[in-house]
């Protein structure tokens, strides 16, 4: 029925009936055809070719068009019956199945006789009574019945998790680990607010789980972009979905400095970016995820996009080889675009002792949109878990060996770049 | 080295002293305490014998000449200025009586050990801290102000003894924060105020440890051989926003460039004892790793972080804004009232059906 409309509707087929309307009807055998008899809305004749007799599709349709699910529900339904059919689409609920395209059909079909009855929805109507008399309406209410009660429960269930999580909160009844890792915050009501940004907004597809470790300590290396660190937020969270393991990041001092993001960071699980904070980590047998890029990858231009900055001093190597503990490379795609940065207002973010002052694209569209515009754009994420690198066939005493930590800092680097290029070549949009 | 112990404690009127003097008085192994302050102790004590002196008075000195003193326990140390009456008399006090008391130990060739309450202040608070401080790890910036330089200089000085007098054990305690004694008080008076002050967009970690746990360690490197640093806390960490809540309090978070304006205003208000150095703990926090404590002393701390400051709350009857009664309350109710609905539910279902 859809296409229908738009078939008639489309542009050349307006174009055509301009143009012949123009040229005085003088073409042959365009002429000839007769037009529609009804009359639109404003009452004036329609211009359509006549089709079915003598209207034209869009007439026809509205004329035939059925009644209205309101009217057509059986009179011996329950009220809380016909809310929920009505709620659902019509797929699922057989008595509306032919009464498709409610908004737009429905809205024009002021003129709608009652006497003609579509086919298909009158054969619908007649098998639902041929049920109802041989079974009953006991059932199908016994179901709705059941499924409400269901419902209920689940509500139930959530409301007195809520109380219990809210109890926690206000009496302090809750265990924070020696880093400050606040889990039953961190589970329970920050992760369910990021969630839908994940899910919905940047619609991350994430790859190569399997080589993230099911249990015991590694250290998760990513790209960092997007000039806020929403991408560590991201991979955080997508981690925790598909394992179920925490990954503790590791933050510049800067973090822990900031009012606010410094507590935050604490209470998620973040720690310092200290070899002795790393240590302990991961010979806890945690998983810990770096960004060793830091701000020189955060707060790069736009057109430095995916091109990695340098790798720290490779510290993050010689921690992954003291503990022993295999590297998993992480590319992630997406988080570039987020915050396109056009400039880098370098005295200003001196002047601040920030390190970088980023002027992004969206900026310029706030004297248009107001401060909506400063959200982030809803790039497309991939983000893709690399073979893990293993470090036991370099032994822990390797940490020592400044030749072996560049040459393994250069190979995880490269891993990334080249997982960067492909998943970039493997994209059809930024958005998309 | 003999096993019967004559022993020297000063700062005896302190709450902790007089339990580690009543602890000790228990013991077979010591034979005579000594104990010093300027102060009448107000505890019951048996054995104890009490000189009132200064410690900078060399009276000391010739206390530990007569009684053949072998063990010095230095417990006299001030953190707050007002228990002192003002910064400058605290410092002397704290300081200048520490190289004192070193100086009379120095000259009497009775003394083999030297125990120091000192306290985790030592290792400052920054935003670059480690997870937890080991005894060995040197902090960016060690404290220059308050309690924490005082006691960083007292440390000094301890070690510069143990130097010279090479024969004689030196054994540092670094305690985290008291709760429930005089020792440390500073940062238990916030909790005398209507609201607890904190600093606006941070939450530092704290640590505790409980007057039992703390006169269960003096006792043991007291009457034992332990030379040494150790750090000395109960289990587990605490957010101050956590304590808070724990003890039922509000919390009124003060934005950091007016910090210090309501500092001195509390100060003067004379209601807690707010100074500078405690304002960056109140930022940052601190957090000490105890591994050595457990493993060369062998002590497990009965009370935990979060057991020890439930005790302070306790005992201090800290009066909470919002009951955790109540709030268990309203959780039980809310539960109880799904609960009922639900089987409100079933037994209308059930009725329906049959």
């Amino acid at each position: 029925m859809m296409e229908q409309h738009a078939e008639v509707i489309s542009m050349a087929e307006q174009r055509a009936a301009r143009d012949a309307r123009d040229s005085g009807a003088t073409r042959d055998g365009v002429s000839d055809r007769p037009r529609c008899q009804a009359s639109t809305a404003a009452d004036r004749p329609c211009r359509n070719y006549a089709t079915d007799g003598p209207l034209c599709r869009v007439h026809a349709v509205q004329q035939g068009e059925r009644p209205t699910p309101s009217d057509a529900s059986p009179p011996d339904e329950g009220p809380v019956e016909h809310a929920r059919r009505q709620g659902r689409d019509d797929a699922a609920a057989p008595a509306g199945g032919g009464s498709g395209d409610p908004a737009g059909a429905g809205s024009r079909a002021g003129s709608g006789d009652d006497g003609s009855s579509d086919a298909t929805a009158g054969d619908a109507y007649e098998r639902i009574a041929e049920e109802v008399r041989r079974r009953g309406w006991r059932m199908a209410i016994d179901g709705l019945a059941a499924l409400d009660a269901v419902d209920s429960d689940a509500l139930a269930e959530e409301l007195s998790t809520l109380a219990g999580f809210l109890r926690r909160r206000l009496t302090g009844d809750y265990d924070i680990d020696d880093f400050g890792f606040d889990e039953d915050l961190t589970t329970n009501l920050l992760m369910p607010l990021v969630r839908p940004l994940h899910r919905h907004y940047w619609r991350v597809a994430s790859h190569g789980v399997e080589h993230l470790p099911a249990d015991g300590g590694g250290l998760v290396v990513a790209n960092h972009a997007g000039t806020l660190p929403l991408d560590a937020i991201i991979t955080r969270l997508d981690i925790f979905d598909q394992t179920g393991r925490h990954a503790r990041e590791l933050g510049a001092d800067l973090v822990f400095r900031t009012p606010f993001i410094g507590e935050w960071a604490r209470k998620t699980g973040a720690t310092l970016a200290s070899g002795n904070d790393a240590d302990r980590l991961l010979t806890a047998g945690e998983l810990v995820a770096v960004w060793p890029e830091g701000f020189k990858g955060l707060g790069k231009p736009w057109k430095d996009r995916y091109k990695l900055q340098r790798f720290g001093r490779g510290g993050f190597v010689a921690t992954a080889l003291r503990a022993q503990v295999p590297i998993v490379p992480t590319a992630i795609v997406g988080s570039e675009e987020i915050y396109p940065m056009i400039y880098d207002l370098r005295l200003l973010a001196r002047a601040l002792g920030v390190p970088y002052f980023p002027i992004v694209a969206q900026m310029f569209a706030v004297p248009v949109f107001g401060p909506l515009a400063l959200l982030p754009l809803p790039s497309k994420w991939v983000i893709e878990y690399g073979e893990p690198i293993d470090t036991t066939a370099f032994g822990p005493e390797a940490a020592d060996d400044p030749m072996t930590v560049f040459d393994l800092t250069d190979r995880v680097r490269d891993t990334i770049q080249n997982m960067l290029h492909r998943n970039l070549m493997g994209r059809r949009s930024v958005f998309l | 080295m003999t096993d019967a112990r004559r022993v020297l404690i000063t700062g005896i009127a302190g709450r902790l002293a007089g339990q580690l003097a009543r602890a000790l008085e228990q013991r077979d192994d010591i034979l005579e305490i000594v104990g010093v302050d300027v102060r009448e102790p107000q505890h019951d004590l048996r054995r104890t014998e009490f000189v009132r002196a200064d410690v900078r008075n060399p009276l000391v000195g010739r206390v530990i000449e007569a009684s053949a003193i072998d063990t010095v326990v230095h417990l006299s140390t001030v953190a707050t200025p007002r228990a002192a009456g003002g910064r400058s008399r605290m410092k002397e006090s704290n300081v200048i009586g520490a190289m004192q008391l070193l100086a009379a130990c120095q000259q009497a060739p009775t003394v083999e050990r030297f125990v120091l309450k000192s306290s985790a202040a030592v290792y400052g608070s920054a935003h670059t801290d480690p997870v937890s401080f080991r005894e060995r790890s040197v902090p960016d910036a060690t404290p220059r102000q308050g309690y924490g330089q005082d006691v960083a200089e007292i440390e000094g000085y301890v070690r510069a003894f143990g130097r010279r007098r090479k024969d004689v054990d030196v054994t540092i305690l670094r305690f985290a924060n008291f709760l429930g004694g005089q020792a440390d008080g500073a940062f238990q008076s916030l909790f005398n105020l209507p609201v607890v002050p904190s600093v606006l967009g941070f939450d530092p970690r704290l640590q505790f440890v409980h007057e039992d746990d703390a006169v269960q360690v003096l006792e043991r490197v007291t009457s034992g051989d332990h030379p040494g640093i150790y750090n000395v806390a109960g289990d587990g960490v605490l957010y101050l926003s956590q304590c808070i809540r724990l003890a039922g309090r509000v919390a009124a978070p003060v934005p950091l460039p007016f910090v210090s304006a309501v500092a001195s205003g509390v100060r003067r208000s004379g209601r807690a004892d707010v100074t500078m150095d405690q304002l960056r703990f109140l930022q940052f926090g601190r957090v000490v790793d105890t591994t050595r404590m457990r493993t060369r002393l062998g002590i497990e701390p009965r009370y935990s972080t979060r057991q020890a400051f439930e005790d302070f709350v306790r005992r201090r009857r800290v009066r909470g804004v919002v009951a955790r009664e109540e709030v268990v309350r309203w959780e039980r109710e809310l539960y109880d009232f799904l609960q009922r609905k639900g089987q409100d539910r079933f037994l209308h279902a059930q009725r329906d059906g049959g």
